[in-house]
C-alpha cells in the first residue's frame, strides 16, 4: 500500500509538472515574447513599462530560464501576480472563488453518485421491468443534455415561473457564503447542484447498470444465493462491491470533467466561482488570473484523483499489486 | 495466410476482442454466408428506435445542407436584422408568428433560419473533431498496444495525464491566446479528446497482439506497420465505429459549450451555443429565443446517442446492456 501511495503521488507531482509546462507554453511562449510582455503590462502601459515587464519575466533569456523563473520564482512561492483591473493579488481572488466551486462540486458529486448508483442498481436488479425502461430512457435523455440547457430550463421553471406564481424558493443568480447564511447558501445551490448532478448521474446509471448486470451473472453471486443469503444481502454486500470498482475509477477520470461542468454551471447561475472568474478573466484578457485558476484547478483535480485512487485500492485489492 | 481487405473487413463482429470463444454460437447461425457486417445491418434495420433516430439525424443533415433554402423560402437572410418587423417597439424579440415561425432574436434576426444554419456548425465540428480524435487516438493506441515496453509506458502516461487535466479550462486557455475560430475549436477538441479513444484501442490491441494469426503474419515476414494497420486495425474497426458514433454527440455538446462561453465559433455566425448564450439574458421575455436552439441541440444529441447505442447492439449482439 505504501509503495502504491508513493507511486501515485509521484505520478501526481509529474502531472502537475506537465501542467505547469503546458501553461507556460500556452501563455509565455505561444503568443511570442513581444506580445507576452505587452499583454502582461496591461492595456495602458508605456513602452518603458512593457520593457520593464519583459525584464521582470526574463523574456530575453533562454526558455528554460524563463520557465524556471515562472516555476520557482512565482508558482512555488505562491506568487501568482496581481490582476490587471483592481491590482488584487490572484491568490486572494482564488481564495474567494474556491469555496464556491468546492460547494458546488462536492454537493453535485454526492448527489450524482447516490442517484446514479441507486438508479443503476435498481435498473439492473429489475432488468427489463418498467422501472428499468423508465430509468434507461431518462438516463439517455439526461446523458444527451448539455448542462447549460438543463440549467436554463431549471431557471425558467423553478426561478422564473415560481417567482411569477409568487413563490421565492430559489434565487436567479449569485452565491451566499455558508458562513453568512446557511439557508440561503443551500437555496442558492439546489438548482446548480441538480444541473451538474443530473447529467453526470445519467452516465453513472448506465455504467452501474452495465457493471451490475455483468456481476450478477457471475458464479460467486449464484454461490451466495445458493447459500441462502437474502437477495438484499447478495445485491448490496456481494454484487455491488465489485460492481462499484469501474464506477469509482470512472469517477476519478470525471473529476476533471466536474471542474469543466462547474465552469458552465457557474456561468449559467452567475456564481462567482473559479470557472466563472476564469471565463470573465478571458473576456478581459486578464492573464495572471487565468493562469492562476488553471494551475489551482488542475492541482485540485490531481489531489482529488489521488484520493479516489486510494479509495479504489481499498475497494479492489488487485489494484495495489499492479 | 494473406488477408485481402475484403476478407478482413468481414471479420470484426466475430473477432470482437475480449469475447473469448462465445461467438461460436453466433457464427453457427451465420452459415448461409452472410457477412457479420450484413448481419449487423439487418439487426440495426429491425431496431425501431435506432431507425427513428437515424431518420432524425438525416433530417438534421438535410436541414444543414439546405439551410439557404430556409433563407430563400422565408426571405430572411441569416445575418439580416429586421429592426422594424423583427423587434417590438421596446426593442425586444418578437413572438413566433406567420412571418417568423420561430420568432426573432435580440437583433431581430429570424431564429428559424439561424437554427437551420446552426446545424452546419454543430455537424461539421461534431464529425470533423470526432474524426480527428479517433485518428489520433487510434494511431497512438495501436502503437502503444502493439509495440509495448517503453512506447506503451510513454503513451499510457500521456493518456493518463490528458485524461486527468480539466479539459475545459485548458481549452479556454488555448482559445484565449488565439482568436476563436472554427478551426481552433476543432483542433482544441481533437488535441484534448483523443486520449479516451487511445485507451480503448490500446486495450483492444493488447488482447489481439498475442493471437496466432498475428504470429503467422509476422513469420511470413510482415512488418510492424503492415501488422498494425492491415492485420490488427480491421479487427478493431467495430468497437472504434461504435465509440466514434457515441463520441459525436459528446463533441457537439463540447462545441456548443465553448460557444456558450463565448470562446467557440465567433458571432455573427449562427451557432446553437451562441444563440442560447444570447437568449440567457432574455429568457424571461422571449422563451422562444431560448427554446428553439436548445431543442435543436437536444434533439440532435439524443438522436446520435440512440443511434450509437443501436449501432453498438447491432455490431455486438452479445451485449444486452448499455455501453459503459
Amino acid at each position: 500500500m505504501a509503495r502504491f501511495l508513493v507511486r501515485r503521488v509521484a505520478l501526481g507531482v509529474f502531472v502537475m509538472f506537465v501542467v505547469t509546462v503546458v501553461v507556460f507554453l500556452i501563455f509565455y511562449v505561444g503568443p511570442g515574447s513581444a506580445d507576452v510582455a505587452r499583454a502582461r503590462a496591461g492595456r495602458q502601459a508605456t513602452p518603458a513599462q512593457v520593457a520593464a515587464v519583459a525584464r521582470e519575466l526574463m523574456l530575453n533569456r533562454p526558455l528554460y530560464a524563463q520557465y524556471w523563473h515562472f516555476f520557482w520564482g512565482q508558482l512555488l512561492h505562491g506568487n501568482l501576480g496581481t490582476d490587471y483591473y483592481h491590482g488584487q493579488p490572484v491568490t486572494t481572488i482564488i481564495k474567494q472563488a474556491f469555496p464556491i466551486t468546492l460547494s458546488l462540486a462536492l454537493g453535485a458529486a454526492v448527489i450524482w453518485l447516490v442517484l446514479g448508483v441507486l438508479s443503476g442498481v435498481l435498473s439492473a436488479v429489475r432488468n427489463r421491468s418498467i422501472w428499468d425502461r423508465i430509468v434507461t430512457v431518462l438516463a439517455l435523455f439526461f446523458y444527451s443534455m448539455p448542462s447549460f440547457v438543463l440549467g436554463l430550463l431549471l431557471l425558467y421553471i423553478f426561478y422564473y415561473q415560481l417567482t411569477l406564481a409568487g413563490v421565492h424558493l430559489f434565487p436567479g443568480a449569485g452565491y451566499t457564503y455558508l458562513t453568512d447564511n446557511p439557508v440561503k447558501w443551500f437555496q442558492g445551490l439546489v438548482l446548480p447542484w441538480i444541473t451538474l448532478a443530473l447529467i453526470s448521474a445519467a452516465a453513472y446509471t448506465r455504467l452501474t447498470r452495465g457493471s451490475m448486470l455483468d456481476v450478477m451473472s457471475e458464479d460467486y453471486v449464484r454461490t451466495a444465493r445458493s447459500k441462502g443469503l437474502s437477495e438484499r444481502r447478495v445485491i448490496y454486500r456481494h454484487a455491488l462491491r465489485s460492481a462499484l470498482t469501474p464506477v469509482v475509477s470512472q469517477f476519478g477520470i470525471d473529476l476533471g470533467v466536474l471542474v469543466g461542468g462547474a465552469v458552465i454551471t457557474e456561468k449559467v447561475f452567475g456564481m462567482p466561482g473559479l470557472g466563472y472568474t476564469a471565463v470573465t478573466a478571458i473576456e478581459n484578457q486578464d492573464l495572471p488570473v487565468i493562469i492562476g485558476i488553471v494551475i489551482v484547478a488542475s492541482a485540485a483535480v490531481v489531489v482529488a484523483n489521488i484520493l479516489v485512487d486510494l479509495f479504489y485500492a481499498v475497494l479492489d485489492p488487485r489494484v495495489r499489486l499492479h | 495466410m494473406t488477408l485481402t481487405p475484403g476478407d478482413v473487413a468481414s471479420v470484426p463482429a466475430e473477432e470482437e476482442p475480449g469475447v473469448g470463444d462465445e461467438p461460436e454460437g453466433e457464427a453457427a447461425r451465420v452459415i448461409e454466408g452472410r457477412s457479420p457486417w450484413r448481419l449487423a445491418y439487418e439487426r440495426l434495420r429491425h431496431d425501431r428506435a435506432s431507425m427513428i433516430a437515424l431518420a432524425i439525424i438525416v433530417v438534421i443533415i438535410l436541414m444543414a445542407i439546405f439551410a439557404p433554402v430556409f433563407a430563400t423560402l422565408t426571405g430572411h437572410g441569416v445575418y439580416q436584422q429586421f429592426r422594424t418587423t423583427g423587434l417590438s417597439p421596446a426593442g425586444l424579440p418578437v413572438h413566433p408568428s406567420g412571418q417568423f415561425l420561430f420568432g426573432t432574436d435580440d437583433q431581430g434576426r429570424d431564429i428559424l433560419v439561424r437554427v437551420a444554419y446552426g446545424a452546419r456548425i454543430s455537424l461539421i465540428v461534431g464529425v470533423v473533431a470526432t474524426l480527428l480524435e479517433v485518428a489520433i487516438g487510434t494511431v497512438l493506441g495501436l502503437a502503444a498496444g502493439y509495440f509495448g515496453k517503453v512506447v506503451d509506458t510513454v503513451i499510457a502516461r500521456i493518456i493518463d495525464i490528458v485524461l486527468s487535466i480539466p479539459f475545459l479550462l485548458f481549452a479556454i486557455s488555448l482559445v484565449s491566446i488565439s482568436h476563436p475560430s472554427l478551426t481552433i475549436v476543432i483542433v482544441v477538441i481533437g488535441v484534448f479528446g483523443w486520449a479516451a479513444v487511445a485507451r480503448v484501442v490500446r486495450g483492444q490491441v493488447l488482447s489481439l497482439r498475442e493471437k496466432e494469426y498475428i504470429e503467422a503474419a509476422r513469420s511470413l515476414g510482415a512488418g510492424s506497420w503492415r501488422i498494425m494497420f492491415v492485420d490488427i486495425l480491421p479487427n478493431i474497426v467495430a468497437p472504434i465505429i461504435v465509440y466514434a458514433s457515441l463520441l459525436i454527440p459528446v463533441t457537439i455538446v463540447i462545441e456548443a459549450s465553448l460557444s456558450y462561453l463565448g470562446i467557440g465559433v465567433p458571432p455573427p455566425t449562427a451557432d446553437w451555443g451562441t444563440m442560447i448564450s444570447g437568449a440567457q439574458q432574455l429568457y424571461q421575455q422571449a422563451w422562444w429565443y431560448l427554446f428553439f436552439p436548445s431543442a435543436a441541440l437536444l434533439v440532435t444529441t439524443v438522436a446520435f446517442n440512440i443511434f450509437g447505442d443501436g449501432l453498438r447492439d447491432a455490431l455486438d449482439p452479445r451485449s444486452n446492456q448499455l455501453f459503459t
